[in-house]
């Protein structure tokens, strides 16, 4: 019994816990006490981490496990963390946890709504400690699928045509990378010895440059659809506009970031040499992401579809850096992750709990909340300000990493991608700004909008968790960066 | 000198407590806290800057840079790290003393002109978080440093402006102040990344040393025949053209007079608006060695924004928009001063000039806002037309405002004479186009100035209020003007020359007895025509706006630049732009996904006729397809 795999066991014991729940009481119980459980476990892992690199230990992964599953293939159940799965392990706790009480009073069949959530975190959890492919991928299929019945069943507006091209699409994406990982698998070693999806393994080996040159872009491309890479971004917005508060900030919060650490772990890593040779392709890709995203937000009437568009130029950036194919962008890139997790997933709550109660979405019909709602209003403005890219909160750290490392090229097309990248900070402050005086300031318009009440205790313990958060990332970003760069050595072909 | 800390620890935990807290307190407790913490950030800035003048800052005879304090905050490589910490040089200990003195009588003022108003326990902590953010944006010791906190003091601006949050212009103004300066912080941000990636290093040290190798290296890339190094600094300019609304990124600051006033005083007169300058100032060096060229184009900016906002001044009939106009206008002359100015000893006068007139500007624009407060807390409007014959009224106001007019008019012995007069002495001897503009302002200034002066405290003495104006003797609101027309009075005599040089060596200064006759002649003359115009309510200014119909019309819609911007922001921006693509987004490119959805839809819905469960249907297919095998085989085995 290894330590990460605790992370599995336990959202599968809360699955079981749940089935003789009774009422909406005891399925809260249960699902306070696992994603305390869980939040605690990464803590632990993260101090556990530190301590062992502290005392010195330098393998690639640490705390690793091994279990052979399907001998035939070579397929193992295969376990083991760096500081980028830590610290993404870490977001994915306290996205579970804090969703949690997001969605404390999710109506109607409040025990199955849990169970399809714990279930895609066991997805999501599991892909982060898999060190595996086929494993990967499973665990990634696994957090798919949950995602169309939580979206078709407690979804609001056109719910069933949302889910079902949320999930088509990344399904399309699967299929692209299925073939990407066989690829990799079936030219996992060179000198004919055994087959192996050992991502430890495969990256001793080199796999030929022309395989590379056809499993890169597969790869990449599968995972970039989940990443919301431009053009395969349009299951963002109708899928997040459709979702329940909970799955809005999971998805945006955690899913999106498999993608891009998909794009890092396999595509980038095992086939550094097509990374070369293809990154400008995906570079313009990205980079039109993330001006495009921001642009499509000013546009937007529904507060989801806004911070939809703001993801996807947010997550495009992520995408971008990693392409710039060095260490500091690298680092940026996975702050940004962090980062826009976060924030995300603040946004998504904060926007959940304003529909709660004033039962629109359209920024047209709302004005004046900051009266009403002081509480909630203080902390849209505040995740506003962390998406615009403020210093002190997360935002500002991971962007200046991201645009110091990108901007580190000598050649003039990577430079002025970085500028027109840059040039989104402008833009996101538009549409921020919009919506922050166009919702929370002026005077009440909507008569019913007078009775509305404030946050209440469940509702805080979510958004100021996240804010915390937000801003001690923001204050004190030294250690997280410390980490993740730390994680980045063994990459030398892809950094050369 | 580890209590420097303070200077920025206690604003900040002042933030805290009084945003986090400060709805559980009463409001005079919570302004009490922050007036407290404030003066002792002030009296730790006047023990930094006598220890820094007089006994440790000089070695041999050049003040140096100490750090007095600095750790590293975040790395992205081996060279490039940010780093957090506190500078201390001659321009960061007197921006340190003009902050804080500003602030704490701003802090003061507040208590009156605030009193009773929704949200005065948020205000004082915006406060704190202003006076942290800027403070925090003069010691930065490395140029990330200063990014930081120059988009703090951004977002406090934002805040401060956006105060009183139900009235619709407030929340324009801010969207606006806060959107514009983004925009010039963007090419701020380029810069950077510029400088920095040829320099490695956020240093200013390593940045402002003019032998460096990187200055040698930077000489060979370039773009469009332009250095990278002119490209880097030019962007910076910008991004300090912004903040210290420079054209044509003036458009927000008239607007951002929406805040509270003694905000306007501290924010948008003293402090924030000359971080543009003093972001020049800094980098100075480099501006010189490495870029004349860019330090010429600033001088032109300077000049042209000087001229530009002193005669929209002449036309506006807000008074806090006149004071915002002359603001402009007066951070014109700073930034035109260090573009005129050389390096070292007395080629370094515009430098020297630029930073005193930095100086004292922030008392005299700070006391004129002050003195407007008052003006408005009375009255209870902002339009001149309101006003007329105060001088009755709130006789400490009046005097203390015309001590200001007098200064910003260049008149001696007020302070503004004695740094206007080496600004033009600069300009004079550099450049005779840009000499003339200025000089020709500074008549303009003295004229628009005491337009304002003669129209609220003069005239119409028969001028009948609702409510008697008055200010009540010495009281938290008038000490401020008081103490400030005070230093006004003083800061003259200040030897600056002896303490702020381009190269930290002191040289002496006179006064130059070609130029200030000059300039005192003709801030008279524009004293003069103010008053024959002004001091009585008559017929003749408005004789004088017909005669001038189209150009007064123009100059006194600010020379559409507004209107210019409008159009870009929601005619290109929003209209041809934004919503273009979020219909592309929508049409063709999720359209091209649902395309593929009701393709398979179609295909799926024609082909599954196939499957009809007819027995008969299928074996027919049975045989057609028998057949088609039998002919294949025997084609195949004949040929």
């Amino acid at each position: 019994m290894d330590f990460l795999s605790l992370f599995v066991i336990v959202p599968v014991l809360m699955l079981v816990a749940f089935l003789p729940c009774k009422n909406i009481k005891q399925v809260r119980t249960v699902a306070v006490i696992g994603s305390s459980v869980l939040l605690i476990l990464s803590f632990v892992l993260l101090f556990m981490f530190l301590a062992e690199r502290n005392a010195g230990n330098t393998a690639e992964m640490l705390f690793t496990a091994d279990y052979l599953w399907y001998p035939a293939l070579n397929i193992h159940y295969s376990v083991g963390v760096d500081g980028i799965s830590v610290v993404m392990l870490l977001l994915s706790s306290i996205i579970v946890f804090t969703g949690t009480f997001a969605s404390w009073n999710i109506n109607p069949l409040p025990k199955d709504f849990f169970m399809w959530l714990i279930l895609l975190s066991i997805g999501v959890f599991g892909f982060f400690i898999s060190i595996d492919l086929f494993t990967m991928l499973l665990f990634y299929e696994v957090a798919l699928i949950p995602m169309y019945l939580l979206i078709g069943l407690w979804g609001t507006g056109r719910k069933e045509y949302s889910a079902m091209k949320l999930t088509l699409m990344l399904m399309g994406g699967s299929a692209f990378l299925i073939l990407g990982i066989l690829g990799i698998y079936f030219n996992s070693a060179a000198d004919g010895g055994a087959l192996t999806f050992n991502l430890l393994e495969i990256g001793k080996v080199h796999i030929p440059i022309e395989m590379q040159r056809i499993f890169f872009p597969l790869t990449f491309v599968g995972f970039g659809v989940l990443g919301a890479m431009f053009p395969f971004h349009t299951w963002s917005p109708d899928g997040h506009a459709s979702a329940p508060t909970a799955v809005s900030m999971l998805h945006a919060g955690v899913l999106m970031k498999l993608g891009g650490y998909g794009c890092f772990r396999i595509a980038l890593s095992l086939m550094p040499d097509a990374a070369h040779e293809q990154a400008w392709i995906f570079l313009l890709l990205t980079g039109i992401s993330v001006v495009y995203g921001a642009f499509g937000a000013i546009h937007q009437t529904d507060l989801k579809y806004i911070n939809a568009y703001s993801s996807v130029s947010h997550c495009g950036l992520v995408l971008f850096a990693l392409l710039m194919l060095n260490e500091t962008a690298t680092t940026g890139a996975i702050m940004q992750m962090l980062s826009h997790g976060l924030m995300t997933a603040l946004f998504f709550a904060l926007i959940g709990m304003i529909y709660g109660r004033t039962h629109t979405r359209d920024i047209r019909e709302m004005q004046g909340l900051m009266r009403i709602m002081p509480f909630l209003s203080v902390c849209y403005v505040i995740a506003g300000l962390a998406s615009l890219g403020l210093p002190g909160l997360s935002g500002f750290v991971a962007e200046m990493t991201i645009f110091v490392g990108s901007f580190a090229h000598d050649d003039l097309f990577h430079r002025i991608l970085t500028i027109v990248a840059v040039s989104s900070i402008v833009i996101t402050a538009v549409y921020i700004l919009r919506v922050v005086g166009k919702i929370l300031y002026g005077e009440v318009q909507d008569k019913h909008h007078l009775e509305l009440t404030d946050a209440v205790w469940y509702e805080k313990v979510s958004v100021v968790g996240l804010i915390v958060c937000v801003a001690a990332m923001g204050c004190f970003p030294g250690w997280i960066s410390d980490i993740i760069r730390g994680s980045l050595g063994g990459l030398t072909a892809l950094f050369n | 000198m580890s209590y420097t800390l303070l200077i920025l620890a206690l604003p900040i935990l002042m933030f805290l407590v009084l945003g986090l807290g400060g709805s559980k307190m009463k409001p005079a407790v919570a302004g009490l806290l922050g007036t407290l913490g404030l003066g002792v950030v002030a009296i730790c800035s006047y023990a930094a800057a006598y220890q820094y003048f007089f006994e440790i800052g000089k070695v041999g005879e050049v003040y140096q840079k100490i750090t007095a304090y600095n750790f590293e905050w975040l790395t992205f490589t081996d060279k490039l790290h940010i780093d957090l910490g506190i500078m201390l040089d001659p321009i960061s200990v007197m921006m340190l003393v003009v902050i804080s003195t500003v602030s704490l009588m701003v802090h003061i003022y507040s208590f009156g002109y605030m009193k009773g108003e929704r949200g005065f326990q948020r205000y004082y902590a915006l406060l704190s978080l202003f006076t942290f953010s800027m403070l925090g944006l003069v010691v930065a010791g490395n140029i990330f440093q200063m990014y930081i906190f120059w988009e703090l003091v951004g977002v406090s601006s934002y805040s401060l402006i956006g105060f009183y949050y139900l009235k619709p212009s407030a929340i324009r103004a801010s969207k606006k102040a806060f959107i514009v300066t983004r925009f010039a912080d963007f090419f701020f941000l380029v810069g950077i990344l510029l400088v920095s990636y040829f320099s490695g290093s956020f240093d200013f040290a390593t940045l402002t040393d003019s032998n460096a190798e990187w200055v040698r290296t930077i000489g060979g890339a370039s773009f469009l025949g332009i250095s990278a190094l002119s490209w880097g600094l030019m962007f910076i300019f910008m991004g300090g053209a912004g903040k210290s609304a420079m054209l044509p990124f003036h458009i927000w600051l008239p607007d951002a007079m929406e805040g509270p006033t003694p905000v306007s005083a501290l924010i948008h007169a003293a402090t924030m608006v000359v971080a543009g300058v003093f972001l020049v100032a800094r980098l100075f060096p480099i501006y010189v060695f490495g870029a004349p060229e860019v330090l010429t184009i600033i001088s032109y900016v300077g000049a042209i924004t000087a001229l530009f906002a002193a005669v929209v001044a002449c036309t506006q009939t807000d008074i806090k928009r006149v004071l915002a106009f002359s603001t402009i206008s007066q951070i014109a002359y700073m930034i035109t001063a260090l573009g005129v100015s050389g390096y070292g000893g007395h080629d370094g006068l515009g430098y020297m000039a630029s930073m005193f007139h930095l100086f004292t500007h922030a008392f005299f624009k700070a006391l004129l806002f002050l003195g407007a407060g008052a003006v408005i807390h009375a009255v209870h409007s902002n339009e001149m037309a309101d006003m007329g014959g105060l001088k009755k009224y709130l006789p400490i106001t009046h005097i203390t405002f015309l001590i200001a007019c007098l200064a910003i008019a260049g008149i001696p012995p007020f302070s503004g004479f004695f740094s206007k007069d080496e600004i033009l002495v600069a300009a004079f001897h550099h450049d005779k186009i840009v000499f003339c503009i200025l000089y020709f302002v500074a008549g303009l200034t003295a004229f628009y100035m005491f337009r304002l002066y003669y129209r609220i405290f003069w005239g119409e003495n028969e001028k009948h209020y609702h409510h008697e104006p008055h200010e009540g003797g010495l009281n938290v609101m008038t000490f401020p003007l008081i103490f400030l027309g005070l230093l006004t009075l003083v800061t003259g005599f200040i030897p600056f020359s002896e303490f702020i040089t381009s190269d930290g060596a002191a040289f002496h200064t006179h006064i130059d007895w070609l130029i200030a006759p000059l300039s005192v002649g003709v801030g008279v003359v524009g004293i003069a025509i103010a008053t024959i115009l002004y001091r009585k309510h008559n017929e003749k200014p408005d004789k004088i706006a017909v005669s001038l119909n189209g150009f007064y019309v123009a100059v006194s819609r600010k020379f559409y630049f507004d209107e210019v911007w409008l159009f870009v922001t929601k005619k290109v921006i929003f209209n041809n732009i934004s919503r273009p693509i979020a219909w592309f987004d929508r049409h063709v490119i999720d359209g091209f996904m649902n395309m593929w959805a009701y393709v398979s839809n179609w295909t799926s819905s024609k082909i599954k006729g196939i499957q009809s469960g007819v027995t008969q249907d299928y074996s027919w297919a049975f045989i057609v397809g028998a057949l088609v095998i039998v002919v294949l085989s025997v084609w195949a085995l004949l040929v």
